[in-house]
């Protein structure tokens, strides 16, 4: 589980985040959606660590993550993997040698044994065959692949995900989609995506986080989100045209 | 100031919480290849020509019939061992290898794959950083050795083909007056040079925000702040140690 308490941040004193407070339940897919500069990144990048929240606390698993000594905070990170926006891979490491990565620097395990969870990991996200590519040689969606299946590959107990279907087509990006919900379903794993795609909201949002101006302004699940009241909200759902087609029962088509 | 203080934080964070030393043997290795070896070819032909201008330059000037030949080699020997072969070397070191530190460690920056690193629990500073300045501490001297023994041998190669000394004179003028501490002088300045060719390098690479614009900038950075950084060390040592 993972729970943030009044996060805020500034940058150069203008306000980015206004006390931001949520839990996020293991098992579950939960999106932080909204338009683009609100505040959802830098949201994500504080409770990662990659920025220093000006106040409040993250907790994983009641371990505050925030104000944790710098070893506390490296057995935290340890869980935490991350599909980054780009995929963020190891651009001189073969699609193998990036996934094995976090195996070779962070376990003790013998080679053939993180061999057998590389392959093992690369099969559950639909890549065979691959190992010896290198990111420049793999598809986009390839790369986001692969770069979940380095998040999880070292059992990850809490997986972030930035924008993962940024630059996808579309069925690609309903596949990533239902592959990062069935993983956080099969391992049991808390997992965080940040989106304003309605697809991926409709399709595997558990527990939807609507911010707005740094604020959060709605939560809910995706059977709730539909019919909100909060204007900002319905204007950020309905400037989808496949949406508003949906909600006024017309044909999409015609 | 700013930029000085944060480039020594930047410093200590190498060593603070790295991984275990393991970790780093094969990536030492591939930077000393990447460092070392690759730069072979142009450390060869910049010191071998130095040699050979030195030597060229140095007949030109001695125009006098009471200094004798064997003089050229000595000057030839003394500069390249004080000046040319680690200074000179150093600054074609920063240029090559100090701009792909840079524009690797920036490219990772923009990328998201220092952020990748920083999730995972590892110091990138110290997991990406320490393996280059290792790498160029253990394989920078080498290039110096290499380079004086060619800048020596371009000057005698030069000289004789030219005929502005004969190869007695030259191996007599090497030998003469021999201060073994001019050796040791070059290997010291080399470690310098070689620390702050890399670390400054992967400094300007590690601080890269932006785009693609401020890769550049950063590998230009890195560039020219080695280089003063070099000259100022060279006239330090100098003044230290001779």
């Amino acid at each position: 589980m993972i729970e943030f308490k009044n996060i805020k941040k500034s940058f150069d004193n203008k306000p980015v985040l206004h006390g931001i407070d949520g839990v996020f339940e293991p098992g579950r897919t939960n999106l932080i959606i909204g338009t683009s500069g609100t505040g959802k990144s830098v949201l994500l990048k504080c409770m990662v660590g990659l920025l220093e929240p000006d106040e409040g606390s993250v907790l994983y698993d009641d371990r505050d993550f925030t104000h944790a000594s710098r070893n506390v905070r490296r057995e935290i990170r340890r869980d935490i993997g991350m599909l980054f926006q780009g995929a963020a891979l190891f651009d001189s490491k073969t699609v193998e040698q990036n996934v094995m990565f976090p195996l070779d620097v962070l376990t003790e395990m013998p080679k053939d044994e993180k061999l057998d969870r590389v392959n093992f990991v690369l099969k559950r996200v639909g890549l065979e065959n691959v190992n010896h590519l290198m990111p420049s040689e793999i598809s986009g969606g390839m790369k986001k692949r692969v770069g979940i299946a380095r998040a999880i590959v070292n059992s990850s107990k809490y997986l972030y995900c930035d924008e993962p279907n940024s630059g996808l087509d579309p069925m690609t990006a309903i596949l990533i989609d239902n592959l990062i919900k069935e993983i956080t379903e099969e391992f049991d794993i808390t997992t965080v995506v940040v989106t304003h795609d309605m697809n991926s909201v409709m399709e595997i949002g558990d527990y939807i986080i609507y911010m707005y101006k740094g604020s959060k302004l709605w939560e809910g699940d995706s059977s709730e989100i539909l019919g909100t009241s909060v204007p900002e909200l319905k204007e950020f759902i309905y400037s989808n045209k496949l949406v508003q087609a949906l909600k006024d029962g017309e044909n999409p088509e015609s | 100031m700013r930029g000085i203080g944060n480039y020594f934080i930047f410093l200590g964070n190498l060593f603070i919480k790295r991984e275990a030393f393991k970790t780093y043997i094969k990536q030492i290795i591939d930077e000393c290849i990447k460092v070392g070896i690759d730069s072979i070819v142009i450390v060869t032909i910049v010191s071998t020509f130095i040699g050979a201008v030195t030597c060229i330059q140095t007949a030109y000037n001695l125009v006098s019939p009471l200094i004798p030949r064997y003089v050229i080699s000595l000057v030839v020997r003394d500069m390249t061992l004080l000046e040319l072969a680690p200074t000179i070397t150093a600054i074609v070191f920063a240029g090559k290898v100090g701009s792909n530190i840079a524009g690797e460690l920036g490219t990772m920056k923009i990328s998201e794959q220092v952020d990748a690193l920083e999730v995972m629990g590892i110091n990138s500073v110290s997991f990406l950083g320490l393996p280059k300045i290792v790498a160029c501490l253990i394989m920078y001297p080498m290039l110096v050795i290499l380079a004086g023994f060619l800048a020596i041998m371009g000057g005698y190669v030069a000289g004789t083909v030219t005929n502005v000394v004969t190869p007695q004179d030259y191996i007599y003028g090497i030998r003469a007056d021999f201060n073994e501490f001019n050796v040791t002088f070059a290997l010291i300045k080399s470690f310098v040079f070689a620390f702050l060719v890399a670390s400054i390098s992967s400094y300007k690479g590690y601080k890269t925000t932006g785009g693609a614009l401020e890769v550049g900038q950063s590998s230009t950075s890195a560039v020219t702040n080695s280089c003063i950084a070099i000259l100022v060390a060279d006239y330090l040592l100098a003044q230290l140690l001779l």
